[in-house]
């Protein structure tokens, strides 16, 4: 049982980091509660994978301490943590069979063979490798494999933290789903602190309880897939979670009000203490804005509709910058020419990328 | 779907059936022709039917008796030359760099000794070994050893064995090596996380990673020993005796030495036969190796 604790962690691949650009991963400070169901959500090369080696012991931080349970395992070996790793690519011992690749972590640890035999049945029950123990890993699917994988990990009974690198890549995606529920079962039925990288939304999001979003070495926000979509801490979190992403806009903020180009909106909160030479954005979700007629709102040049299914999104522009707003059922418009509306309450406002917090208007 | 059946997809054969033909079953074929024949020079043949054959595998016969001491020697020297150059291999592969310039350099390295013609390197061994000015022969006289390879024939076997591994094992070690090269991260970092031993590591995911280029090693070192001539005729020229004279070198002295080229025809086809016997098994053994097929359903 272990609550895993990230004090001032940096990583450089290079031996003799200068600046910051050295580093692949950038000072991170956070605390994985013990239970909990993580996600570590980034685009390829954000650090999550080194991030996530240098949890298990594969890499070791160029500077920093990670705590297990308040000890210091920075320099651990990776077999004398309380962890376990799922890799993108399925590992499986070839010339055994399910049962030996189930055995093989407790064999190692010179576990007695009769409690190995009833620990790797159990394991194999909740898998439900049950009937094919007997079979050689080899010959099994990705699916199968990927458990396999997973099942090394749940049958030390010392493991802690099981983690996860991109482990669906290769499974088919109907059973993507599948895959992704049993993990979510273990979780509950097991004690145990998952942490999960993945670099799609929809996995991590619907996988974790809580997400950290790393964005160029750096984790950018932590917080539920609600807080995330409705707050989200940077403008980088608005666009990559969400489809389509967060709208993002230069503007001008005075007060409670913010003028993009010639438009001027009213704000529902006030920003009197904005860093002066900041770069300020106004960031609003899709779901947030809506297409109306030309002259309400703020004025936008309407390029096409897209129909998602669920929704109809108009793709616009706003003083000549990119704009997705959600389209009602009952607006009817001719040519480009067309407004749309904001409501106040969803727009955020970012000084160089961050959000900054309104005060209540006086 | 329904085959077309047009004779004229004949033609498409005929280039390879040409080819093949004037390349190795027209050549064979004088062989066959020889083996069957006995001759007394001057251009003179006589019919001899399978006779040369039934002397051949007949260990009690002059011909027979010599067939097959060369025929176990070429197997011991294969057999020695296998259980020290796989193992050996493996073992420098296995410590071989794996990323950096190192890597280039010990590449470079290894692959010099298979760079080396053959009788060059049969020239190397053969004035290395010399007591007189050769380094090996001279330090093993001087160390009071009595080091003696054109006199003693086990001093023979074990130079002749040694020049093999120094020539060869960089074969097999490369070859490994792009076994191991072929194994991805994740398999190492997975057994470490089992808590899995070196040696573990080594029998469960090594090993079986490298299976079917070690088969490929080992046909081709079995192949090549199995067929060597250059280097123990120059290095010992198939003495002391006939200590060294393996299948070839006997088939040369039989044939160009002796000139009987009925007697030589016929054992140069029973050879053949074995090599293409033993290429057949390891072939088999390769295809089946690879084959085992990925089941589709596993039980939920």
């Amino acid at each position: 049982m272990a609550s895993i604790t990230l004090d001032g962690l940096a990583h450089a691949y290079r031996p003799d980091p200068q600046g910051p650009k050295d580093y692949a991963l950038k000072e991170i400070n956070h605390v994985w509660q013990q239970g909990g169901a993580y996600a570590l959500l980034g685009p390829s090369g954000c650090g999550k994978t080194t991030l996530l080696n240098i949890i298990s012991g594969l890499v070791i931080p160029t500077r920093g301490r990670i705590l297990f349970d308040g000890r210091d395992v920075t320099r651990l070996p990776t077999e004398a943590r309380n962890i376990a790793q799922v890799f993108q690519f399925p590992v499986v011992y070839d010339t055994m069979t399910v049962r030996q690749n189930l055995a093989f972590p407790l064999k190692n640890r010179g576990v007695p063979a009769e409690r190995i035999r009833a620990r790797v049945e159990e394991i194999a029950d909740r898998l439900g490798l049950s009937a094919s123990l007997d079979r050689k890993a080899s010959n099994l699917t990705a699916d199968a494999k990927q458990k396999i994988s997973l099942g090394r990990g749940l049958v030390r009974p010392d493991v802690a933290a099981i983690l996860f690198d991109e482990p669906l890549t290769v499974i088919d995606p109907h059973l993507k789903w599948q895959l992704r529920s049993m993990l979510k079962e273990i979780h509950r039925a097991l004690d145990l602190t998952m942490i999960y990288v993945t670099h799609d939304q929809t996995e991590a999001l619907t996988f974790a309880d809580k997400v950290v979003v790393m964005h160029d070495g750096a984790v950018v926000q932590t917080g539920t897939p609600e807080e995330l979509f409705e707050r989200p801490a940077h403008t980088f979190v608005g666009h990559f979670i969400g489809s389509p992403g967060m709208n993002v806009l230069p503007a001008t903020v005075e007060g409670s009000t913010a003028r993009i180009g010639d438009t001027t909106l009213a704000l529902a909160h006030a920003y009197p203490h904005l860093p002066a030479g900041a770069r300020i954005e106004l960031g609003i979700r899709p779901e947030f804005a809506t297409l109306a007629a030309p002259g309400d709102g703020v004025p936008a040049k309407l390029n096409r509709i897209d129909d998602i299914g669920r929704a109809r999104i108009a793709r616009a522009e706003i003083a000549g910058r990119p704009f997705a707003a959600m389209v009602p059922g009952e607006v009817r418009l001719d040519g480009s020419e067309a407004g749309i509306r904001f409501d106040p309450r969803q727009i955020h406002i970012y000084a160089d990328s961050h959000l900054v917090t309104g005060e209540a208007i006086r | 779907m329904e085959k077309t059946l047009n004779n004229r997809a004949w033609w498409l054969v005929a280039p390879v059936f040409f080819v093949v033909a004037f390349s190795a079953v027209v050549p064979l074929m004088t062989v066959v022709n020889y083996s069957v024949q006995d001759t007394f020079g001057n251009n003179q043949f006589f019919w001899n039917g399978l006779g040369w054959f039934g002397e051949l595998l007949d260990p009690s016969t002059d011909l027979g008796g010599r067939f097959f001491a060369a025929l176990w020697r070429n197997l011991l020297f294969s057999a020695i030359i296998l259980a020290i150059e796989v193992p050996l291999g493996i073992l420098v592969a296995l410590s071989m760099p794996r990323d950096g310039w190192k890597v280039a350099a010990t590449l470079v390295l290894m692959a010099l000794p298979l760079l080396i013609p053959w009788n060059v390197v049969g020239t190397i061994w053969q004035v290395f070994a010399r007591t007189d000015i050769g380094l090996l022969g001279w330090v093993a006289s001087a160390l009071g050893l009595d080091y003696n390879y054109t006199g003693n024939a086990l001093h023979a076997w074990i130079t002749i064995v040694v020049m093999d591994v120094w020539h060869w094992t960089s074969l097999v070690a490369l070859l490994c090596y792009a076994g191991l090269k072929s194994i991805p991260d994740a398999y190492y970092q997975a057994a470490r996380i089992d808590g899995a031993s070196r040696w573990a590591i080594f029998t469960t995911i090594q090993l079986p990673k490298m299976k079917r280029v070690l088969l490929i090693a080992v046909l081709l070192r079995f192949m090549d020993s199995f067929m060597i001539y250059t280097e123990p005729f120059v290095l010992t020229g198939g003495g002391p005796g006939n200590a060294t004279t393996f299948l070839s070198i006997d088939l040369v002295k039989l044939a160009l030495g002796q000139f009987d080229l009925g007697k030589a025809a016929a054992m140069s086809l029973v050879y053949n036969l074995i090599v293409l016997a033993v290429c057949w098994v390891f072939y088999t053994v390769m295809t089946h190796a690879g084959s085992g097929r990925a089941e589709t359903e596993i039980a939920q």
